[in-house]
C-alpha cells in the first residue's frame, strides 16, 4: 500500500467534490479496495471514505419498486424481509457469496463495482490489459480454469464478473442511481458493466468522479418464484464456477415470464435474454428448460481450462429452472 | 500403572491452553513488538529462474523511514547450516538467503526493506526496482520429467522376494499410474520472525513460529558462528505449522542477519503469498502401481515405483512407499523412490509425508485389484492382511487393522453397500461408498523433562518441545498430574522456550509416545528429591529413611501416618522447590515392527444433474494404542480428515506454464475444505495400548488421519460414478467428461 490522502466527507454533494482530478477512489466496505492496494495493484493518491453518507436505507418507491442504498451492507440487504419476500433469488445471491465477515462488510455499491479475480490482474506483474492496457493478456494462454468467463469475452480479456448479488440484479431488472459533478442521473443496470472488448481496462459506464447512490430494483413480477443456484467445488467461500438466477411465472401450465442470468461464465453479469425468448409460452419441462440453456451458451467460447463451464453452467440454469417451477 | 486406577491419561480433557488462545493473551511470533523495533519486508523474486541483473534501490531508500536494503551484494557473510538430523541442524533449503544473484524459484526472496514500521517497508519494497535474466522455468513435474531423469533415493529403496517376475507370472494383475499435485501447507499463522540482537551480551533473541524451538536454536547458532547458549529461541504458541515449520527457512536467517546488523530488533512476517513459495510445500508425486494377486486374491507381486518434484536446490524425496512395503502380506514386492528437479522452492514434510500421497495410490489400486479378482474392497484388504513386516520380517508391536476393517465396515453399514457402481441412490444423488486402510510408523525420539514441585503447592512442568495446536500443553499436564496424582488443576506446563530442557521437534506424530515417559521419570525424581528434603536434618520426617514414605495425592508421608503436602515440607525446610529431571532415550526394541492402523470408511454423494460432488459422511477406525486424551485425539483426526479431503479434492498449487508464477497463491484461490464441506464426522478409537512400545502404549495421532483418506474418497467417487480418477484433486470436470463430450 502507498500513501494516499484520504477525506471522510459527510454528504454525497461533498463526496462528489472532494474529488481532486488525481486518481481517486471511493472507500465503503473496503472488501476489494483495500485487498488490492496492498497487494499494490490499485493505486489511487486520493481515497474518498463514503461510509458516512446517508445511503444505507432500503426502502420501497411509490411505483412498488425497492431502491437500496449504495452502504447497505450484503448482510443487510440478503435479510431484509421485502428482499427475501419479494426477491429471493437477490437474498439467495448475496447469501452465497463471500464469507459472513466478508458479507458484513461488503456494500452493495461496493459489490457493483467488484473487480475481477483474475490472478494475472491480482499478481501486479504479468502482462494484463485490465491493469497495464496493451501489456497482454496472460489468461488467455495461461491457467483459466476457475475465474475465467466462457461468455464476452474478447482478445484482450477474459477475466469474468465474480458478483452473485450482480446477476440477482441482472435478473431482476435494475436501475443504478450516480451522483457526479454534472449531476444525477440513471443508468440501466444491463448498462452498467461493459465487455472488455478492445479496452477491458474500461469495466463500467460510470464517468470519472461519478458516486453510486443507491441501486433501484424492478417491482417484483407478478405470481413469479426465483431462485439462485451456484456452482463451485467446495461448498462455500469460492466465486461460481458457474451460477444462475432465474425468474419464472406459470399460469395454465405456460410460462408467462422467464429471466435468467448467470455468473461465473460471463465478462459481466450474464443477462440471456434470447433463452428467456424460447421460454416464453412453453410448458415448464426439462426439454423446454435444456433447450433454453443451449441457446444461453450458443456464442461461448471455451479456453484451455474452462470448457467444462460451458456444460456445467447449462445444468446451473436448467436445475435453477426446474427448482423455480416444481 | 495398571490403566483401571488412571485418573488423566485416557480421559477426554479440555485443552489447558484453550483459555489463553481464546482471550488472546497467547501471544505469537509476531505478537512481539520489543522496544526499539524495526519491521522487514521482502523482495519476491517473480521470475522463475534465472540471474539478478541489477538491484536498484535507489528510490526505495529514498522513502520515508527505511532504514537498510539487504541484497545480495549487502548482506552479511553467514555460514551455511551441516543440515543434519541428529545434531538438529536440519534445513531443507541449504541455500542462505541472498547467498547470490541466482534466482531458483519464483518467489524466492532478492532484497529485504527494513523501517520504522510495517507499512513502511511495504511501500519501499514495492519500490525496490529489479532487473533480471530470466531462463525458461519448469514447474510442472510432467515437463521436468522430460528434461531431467530422476535421482534414485538408493537409501529408501525396498526389494524382497522376485517382484517383476511374480507379477508377470500371476492370473490376476493390475497396472496403473496416479498423480498428485503439489500441495501447500496453509497454516492460520504465517511465519513469522521477530529477531533482536543484542551486541552486547553477544545474544539473539528469536521469537520465531517453529515446530522445533531447539532445532531452529542450533541451525541459526551454526549459520551465525555462535554458541548454543547465546540464542534463545521461543515458540510458546504456534497456529499451526503442518510440517512447514519443522526446519529453518530463508525469513528466519534474513531477520537475524538485519537485527545483528542493525543492533535493533526486527520482525520480518511471510506474506500469504510466499507462504507458497519460500517456505516449502508437499511435491507433486507419479506413482507406477503394479499389483498381482493369485485366483484366491492373495497378492503376489506389489510394486511401487516413484518420482516427485523437488526443487534446483536439494533433493528431498517423497517417501510414497513407505507404508506399501509392510501394510499387506506380500512376498515379492519393491518400493522406490526418485526426485527430479524444478523451478519451485524446496519440498518438506507435509502432515504424513510420503504416506498420504502413498496411500492415495496403493488404497487406488488394492480397490481396482479387488474389482479384478471380484471381491468385496474389505474383504480383499483383509484376505491380504497380516501381522508382521515383511519388509523387516517382524512381527508388529500390536496391530489391530482388521478390527479396524471389521468393526469399522459394521458401524458404517458396509453390508448395506451394492457393489456396482452408481447402483445407490438418494433423489438426485448417487451414493458411493469408498473405504482405505491407513498407516503410519510409531515413531519415538529421545526426550527430557523437567518437573518442579513448588513451595506454593503447584507442579511446573517444562520442557523445549512444543504445543503446535495439536495439545501436547495438555497431555503432559496429563502425565504429570498422573504420575504425581495431584488436580490437573495444579499443574502448570511451559514449552517452546530453548533454554528449557531439551525436548523433541514436534514431528512425525512423536512427541506424545517420547514426552510421557519423561515426565513421569521427571515426576518420580521430583518427589525422590522432595523426600530427601523431608528426611534431612530439620525436615518433618527427619528419622526416617526414603524408603518408608511415600507420596499419595499430592502429599508425603508414611503409610497410614501423617501425610504432609509439598508445600508443608517445601516450607518447613525454607525451600523453594524440589526438581526432577529425566531424560528417556528414542531407541526402540529390536523384536517388533512399531506402526499404527486404521481403516477409513467414506460416502459421497453426487449429484450428476448439476456436477455437483460432496463428501457427506466420513468413518475413521483409529488403531493407535492407548489413547491419552480422546478428546483432543479425536480433534486430531478431524483435522487429518479434513486435509485428506482437501487432497483429494480440492488442493493444488499452480504455476503459470510461462512465467513461473504461482496463480492461486491466496485463501480464496487455493482451496482448502471450508466448514460447510467438512462430513458428518465418527471417529473411532480402538483403544489397544502397545505396551510392547512404550509403557504408556501410546503411539501418537497427528498424522494416521490423513492417510488413506483421499484413496477412499477416489474409491468412492468411483463407486458413485464408475470414473476411476488416478490424478488428484479430482475436479468436477475430470466426472464431467461425458458431459463435455455431448458439448462437444
Amino acid at each position: 500500500m502507498r500513501n494516499f490522502s484520504y477525506q471522510r466527507p459527510e454528504s454525497n454533494h461533498a463526496a462528489v467534490r472532494a474529488r481532486e482530478g488525481r486518481s481517486t477512489m471511493f472507500l465503503a466496505g473496503g472488501t476489494t479496495l483495500l485487498d488490492l492496494m496492498k497487494l499494490d495493484v490499485m493505486r489511487p493518491e486520493q481515497v474518498i471514505d463514503v461510509n458516512r453518507l446517508p445511503l444505507d436505507k432500503v426502502k420501497k418507491t411509490a411505483d412498488g419498486r425497492l431502491e437500496i442504498g449504495a452502504l447497505v451492507s450484503n448482510t443487510a440487504l440478503a435479510q431484509h424481509p421485502e428482499v427475501k419476500t419479494h426477491y429471493p433469488v437477490l437474498s439467495q445471491a448475496l447469501l452465497s457469496g463471500a464469507s459472513t465477515s466478508l458479507r458484513n462488510k461488503a456494500t452493495t455499491g461496493g459489490n457493483v463495482m467488484q473487480r475481477v479475480r483474475c490472478h494475472y490482474f491480482r499478481d501486479g506483474v504479468s502482462p494484463c490489459n485490465k491493469r497495464e492496457p496493451g501489456s497482454g493478456c496472460s489468461a488467455i494462454n495461461g491457467m483459466n480454469r476457475s475465474v475465467h468467463a466462457v461468455l464476452g469475452t474478447s482478445d484482450q480479456c477474459i477475466a469474468a464478473h465474480p458478483s452473485d448479488m450482480c446477476v440477482a440484479m441482472a435478473a431482476i431488472g435494475a436501475t443504478v442511481l450516480v451522483n457526479g459533478p454534472s449531476g444525477s442521473r440513471e443508468i440501466d443496470f444491463l448498462d452498467f458493466h461493459q465487455l472488455p472488448g478492445e479496452t477491458p481496462y474500461n469495466e463500467h459506464a460510470l464517468r470519472p468522479g461519478e458516486l453510486i447512490t443507491h441501486v433501484v430494483l424492478d417491482a417484483p413480477a407478478d405470481g413469479a418464484r426465483s431462485t439462485y443456484l451456484k456452482l463451485r467445488d467446495r461448498a462455500s467461500y469460492q466465486f461460481a464456477l458457474a451460477s444462475s438466477g432465474v425468474i419464472v411465472a406459470v399460469q395454465d401450465n405456460r410460462i408467462q415470464h422467464a429471466r435468467i442470468a448467470m455468473g461465473g461464465v460471463g465478462t459481466k453479469p450474464w443477462r440471456a435474454a434470447n433463452a428467456e425468448q424460447s421460454l416464453l409460452g412453453q410448458p415448464p419441462g426439462r426439454e423446454v428448460f435444456s433447450r433454453a440453456a443451449d441457446i444461453a451458451f450458443e456464442n461461448a467460447r471455451p479456453y484451455a481450462h474452462n470448457a467444462f463451464k460451458i456444460p456445467l453452467g447449462k445444468q446451473a440454469v436448467i436445475r435453477s429452472l426446474i427448482t423455480a417451477t416444481s | 500403572m495398571s490403566e483401571s486406577n488412571q485418573r488423566y491419561i485416557g480421559q477426554a480433557r479440555p485443552r489447558i491452553d484453550g483459555p489463553k488462545k481464546l482471550s488472546g493473551e497467547a501471544r505469537y511470533a509476531a505478537d512481539h513488538h520489543l522496544p526499539d523495533m524495526t519491521y522487514a519486508y521482502g523482495v519476491f523474486s517473480t521470475i522463475a529462474s534465472g540471474r539478478i541483473n541489477d538491484i536498484d534501490t535507489s528510490a526505495a531508500e529514498a522513502m520515508p523511514g527505511v532504514i537498510d536494503i539487504f541484497h545480495h551484494d549487502r548482506f552479511p557473510s553467514l555460514h551455511r547450516s551441516p543440515d543434519n538430523f541428529a545434531n538438529g541442524t536440519k534445513v531443507d533449503e541449504p541455500r542462505l538467503p541472498f547467498e547470490d544473484d541466482r534466482i531458483y524459484y519464483a518467489g524466492q526472496f532478492v532484497a529485504m526493506v527494513v523501517a520504522e514500521s510495517f507499512e513502511q517497508a511495504r511501500a519501499a519494497a514495492y519500490e525496490v526496482q529489479v532487473s533480471y535474466r530470466p531462463d525458461t522455468p519448469i514447474t510442472r513435474l510432467e515437463e521436468a520429467l522430460e528434461q531431467h531423469k530422476p535421482t534414485p533415493d538408493e537409501g529408501s529403496r525396498h526389494e524382497r522376494g522376485n517382484p517383476d517376475s511374480a507379477w508377470k507370472k500371476a492370473p490376476q494383475r493390475i497396472e496403473a499410474v496416479y498423480n498428485t499435485a503439489m500441495e501447500t501447507h496453509n497454516p492460520m499463522e504465517m511465519h513469522a520472525s521477530t529477531a533482536a540482537w543484542d551486541g552486547q551480551s553477544g545474544r539473539l533473541v528469536l521469537y520465531e513460529s517453529t515446530q522445533g524451538v531447539v532445532f531452529t536454536r542450533n541451525t541459526i547458532a551454526r549459520m551465525f558462528g555462535l554458541l548454543q547458549d547465546k540464542v534463545e529461541v521461543k515458540a510458546p504458541f504456534i497456529g499451526s505449522g503442518f510440517g512447514g515449520k519443522l526446519f529453518v527457512w530463508p525469513h528466519a536467517v534474513a531477520a537475524c542477519a538485519a537485527t545483528r546488523s542493525l543492533g535493533r530488533p526486527v520482525q520480518l512476517m511471510v506474506p500469504r503469498a510466499q507462504m507458497f513459495t519460500t517456505t516449502g510445500h508437499r511435491p507433486a508425486t507419479r506413482q507406477t502401481l503394479k499389483l498381482a494377486t493369485d485366483a484366491d486374491g492373495r497378492l503376489q507381486a506389489v510394486i511401487h515405483d516413484s518420482v516427485n518434484s523437488t526443487s534446483m536446490l536439494a533433493d528431498v524425496p517423497e517417501l510414497c512407499g513407505r507404508c506399501t512395503k509392510s501394510l499387506y502380506a506380500c512376498d515379492n514386492l519393491r518400493v522406490s523412490h526418485a526426485t527430479v528437479p524444478m523451478n519451485c522452492g524446496t519440498p518438506t514434510a507435509m502432515r504424513a509425508p510420503g504416506a498420504a500421497p502413498g496411500l492415495f495410490a496403493l488404497e487406488s489400486a488394492m480397490d481396482e485389484m479387488a474389482e479384478a479378482v471380484g471381491m468385496d474392497p474389505v474383504a480383499f484388504r483383509l484376505r491380504n492382511y497380516t501381522e508382521r513386516d515383511g519388509s523387516q520380517d517382524l512381527p508388529f508391536s500390536s496391530i489391530h487393522l482388521k478390527q479396524a476393517l471389521e468393526e469399522g465396515a459394521r458401524r458404517f453399514g458396509w453390508e448395506k453397500r451394492t457393489a456396482k457402481p452408481g447402483s445407490m441412490r438418494d433423489g438426485d444423488e448417487i451414493l458411493g461408498w469408498g473405504v482405505a486402510a491407513c498407516n503410519w510408523e510409531a515413531l519415538k525420539v529421545d526426550a527430557k523433562a523437567q518437573v518442579t514441585l513448588q513451595a506454593d503447592d503447584r507442579v511446573l512442568v517444562s520442557c523445549a518441545t512444543q504445543d503446535i495446536g495439536t495439545g501436547t500443553y495438555t497431555v503432559i499436564a496429563q502425565g504429570a498430574a498422573e504420575a504425581l496424582g495431584v488436580p490437573i488443576e495444579s499443574i502448570d506446563v511451559e514449552l517452546g522456550d530453548s533454554r528449557y530442557i531439551y525436548g523433541p521437534l514436534s514431528g512425525g506424530s512423536w512427541v506424545t509416545a517420547s514426552i510421557l515417559p519423561a515426565v513421569a521419570q521427571a515426576a518420580r525424581a521430583a518427589v525422590e528429591e522432595l523426600k530427601g528434603y523431608a528426611i534431612a536434618r530439620g525436615g518433618p520426617f527427619e528419622s526416617r529413611k526414603k524408603d518408608d514414605l511415600s507420596f499419595e495425592n499430592g502429599a508425603l508421608g508414611v503409610k497410614g501416618g501423617e501425610m504432609l503436602s509439598v508445600a508443608e515440607i517445601l516450607q518447613a525446610r525454607r525451600l523453594a522447590n524440589a526438581v526432577g529431571e529425566a531424560s528417556t532415550s528414542g531407541e526402540l526394541g529390536k523384536a517388533y515392527s512399531y506402526r499404527s492402523f486404521g481403516a477409513h470408511f467414506v460416502e459421497v454423494r453426487w449429484d450428476p444433474g448439476i456436477s455437483r460432488l460432496r463428501v457427506s459422511h466420513v468413518l475413521s477406525a483409529i488403531d493407535v494404542g492407548k489413547v491419552v486424551n480422546p478428546r483432543t485425539a479425536a480433534n486430531q483426526v478431524e483435522g487429518a480428515v479434513a486435509m485428506g479431503l482437501g487432497m483429494a479434492l480440492f488442493e493444488h498449487t499452480e504455476f503459470d506454464q510461462a512465467s513461473g508464477l504461482p496463480v492461486n497463491n491466496d485463501y480464496a484461490e487455493y482451496l482448502v475444505p471450508s466448514h460447510a464441506d467438512f462430513p458428518d464426522m465418527e471417529v473411532m478409537f480402538l483403544h489397544y495400548p502397545d505396551y510392547n512400545f512404550t509403557s504408556e502404549g501410546a503411539r501418537g495421532v497427528g498424522e494416521i488421519g490423513t492417510t488413506g483418506l483421499a484413496g477412499a474418497v477416489a474409491n468412492a467417487i468411483y463407486h458413485a460414478t464408475g470414473k476411476r480418477i488416478r490424478d488428484i484433486p479430482i475436479r468436477l470436470e475430470q466426472l464431467m467428461v461425458d458431459d463435455l463430450a455431448a458439448t462437444g
